[in-house]
């Protein structure tokens, strides 16, 4: 019983493959569409996996800087550390007097010169915070509650760019969105008309087979089986294409980042990623034969 | 086997085909259908391949009434009959041997009892020289035999024959019914349906007459 079971998938497997050598050329030109339509929306999706581990990388360790007024005394400090760590908000910190930043700016080369002609320690007293990742909102309530404390005199936190990034990021997703959508209806569209073809060239076949009993599941079959193979090829070039453009852009990329000195790449689809594109595509390509036959086969009767 | 009671066949043009058909074909017979073209012939056969439903009455395919089937149940139904077609449906695109395959596959016997089945069945019909050839390059005969093959690879319990000597010569025609015959022999009941007076000459099995939608005595 399985075996019968196995043999008749098999048979419908092997149909399908004779049908996509058979026509080479329309097959392959329909397997490039398809790729090429699911490449955008991998390639817009690589890239905003890429810039999201970029901001994470940022923001896993969240940090601000408190300038303590300069007319603050020994005791003020004191006190601002026994509050710091009593806030569960906060991870660790870390006290850099005024002296320790002269010192570290004498050091620093190029402002040698400009430190030694200071009259006076200009710098004030700075504490560096880690807190929790709480995200931008939670941080910026830490902020402004620390801004208020009576001997600081600036609490700088650069989460700025950080928003901007995310909502550069979230519009990234909103057109990956579209576009997937999009283009998964064009692609299951294809699909039913490359079904309905395949289904009105194969008329005779059909009608013959249901008059010598064969059951629905039988006549779907082979067309079923073709839709996931061409979806599923066209999920393959899809990944070839997004990992051509990877490659290529990384080795543009270098020269650029170089620049900037940050090691931005592209990373490439992992493997779940990867897994998902695939079964996503040949699941397009299914779900188009299956529309298509679902719409078509019952017409065909035998008289 | 088969029994057919008050069953009528009006089509929805008024065109009454059956008029209250009354019929049994017992397991093993051997039955020839006749009547002039028009007369409910390929109705009849119709209504037993569930390819049409009957407007009132009962048929009775072992004890099954196949005038209130489910869509579900049809195929299965039809893997108990063999077909023999009048414009014999072949398959064109694949071989001989391939299209005496297909009722085997549709029935999903596993593929080593497949190509031995199929070649018996050649080999009864005298096609087996022929299995590697396409149906274009047979001969209205032998496109014929290949239908009957095809028709009794998978050993229905019916073989149901529309008008099977149709174009061919006496000679032909003669070769087959000793074929519809030998499956008779082997327990297989058979309806022949044919308007070809030469056949029924000399038969010792039963005519069923039909005229005008009616069964004649």
């Amino acid at each position: 019983m399985i075996s019968a079971w196995l043999s008749q998938h098999g048979r419908a497997l092997l149909l399908t493959i004779k049908q996509l050598i058979h026509n080479p050329i329309t097959n392959l030109c329909s397997i490039l569409v398809m790729g090429i339509a699911l490449s955008l929306p991998t390639g817009v999706y690589i890239l905003m996996e890429s810039m999201q581990s970029l901001s994470g990388q940022i923001s896993s360790a969240p940090q601000m800087s408190l300038f303590v007024k300069t007319t603050a005394s020994r005791q003020d400090i004191d006190s601002i550390k026994q509050r710091l760590e009593s806030d569960a908000r906060i991870v660790d910190f870390q006290f850099i007097s005024k002296d320790a930043a002269l010192r570290q700016l004498q050091q620093d080369n190029g402002l040698t010169n400009i430190a030694a002609s200071l009259e006076r320690n200009p710098l004030p007293d700075a504490f560096i915070v880690h807190t929790q990742k709480d995200g931008t909102a939670a941080l910026e309530q830490l902020r402004a509650a620390l801004q208020n404390w009576p001997e600081i005199e600036l609490v700088q936190f650069d989460s700025d760019w950080v928003e901007r990034l995310d909502a550069i990021l979230d519009l990234g997703r909103l057109i990956m969105l579209m576009l997937s959508t999009l283009l998964s209806i064009a692609i299951v569209a294809i699909m039913f008309n490359t079904i309905r073809l395949q289904i009105l060239t194969k008329r005779d076949e059909i009608e013959i087979s249901k008059l010598i009993g064969a059951t629905d599941s039988f006549i779907q079959r082979p067309f079923l089986y073709f839709g996931a193979i061409q979806g599923l090829s066209g999920g393959i070039v899809a990944w070839l294409i997004a990992a051509f453009l990877v490659d290529r852009m990384n080795r543009q990329l270098v020269d650029l980042t170089q620049l900037y000195s940050t090691d931005f790449q592209l990373h490439f689809l992992a493997i779940t990623d990867s897994l998902s594109l695939l079964i996503f595509s040949a699941w397009l390509g299914w779900l188009g034969a299956r529309i298509s036959v679902a719409s078509h086969l019952w017409q065909i009767e035998p008289r | 086997m088969i029994t057919f009671k008050n069953v009528s066949k009006r089509y929805p043009d008024g065109f009454v085909a059956l008029n209250n058909v009354d019929l049994a074909i017992k397991s093993g017979e051997m039955v020839f259908l006749t009547g002039h073209s028009g007369a409910g012939k390929s109705t009849l056969l119709k209504l037993l391949a569930s390819i049409e439903r009957p407007t009132s009455g009962v048929i009775a395919i072992s004890g099954q009434n196949i005038a209130q089937l489910k869509p579900a149940a049809i195929p299965y139904l039809r893997r108990k009959i063999g077909f023999v077609f009048q414009d014999h449906k072949l398959l064109f695109d694949r071989s001989v041997f391939d299209n005496v395959l297909l009722p085997l596959q549709i029935s999903g016997f596993d593929s080593k009892s497949m190509a031995t089945r199929a070649r018996a069945a050649l080999d009864k019909v005298g096609l087996l020289q022929k299995e590697k050839s396409m149906p274009i390059a047979l001969s209205g005969g032998e496109r014929q035999r290949l239908c009957i093959a095809r028709a009794v690879v998978h050993r229905p319990a019916i073989l149901i024959a529309d008008e099977p000597t149709g174009n061919l010569d006496i000679a032909y025609a003669r070769d087959i019914m000793t074929m519809f015959n030998s499956f008779n022999q082997v327990g297989v009941t058979v309806l022949i349906a044919t308007h070809d007076a030469s056949l029924l000459e000399n038969t010792q099995h039963r005519v069923l007459s039909l005229k005008q939608g009616r069964l004649a005595a």
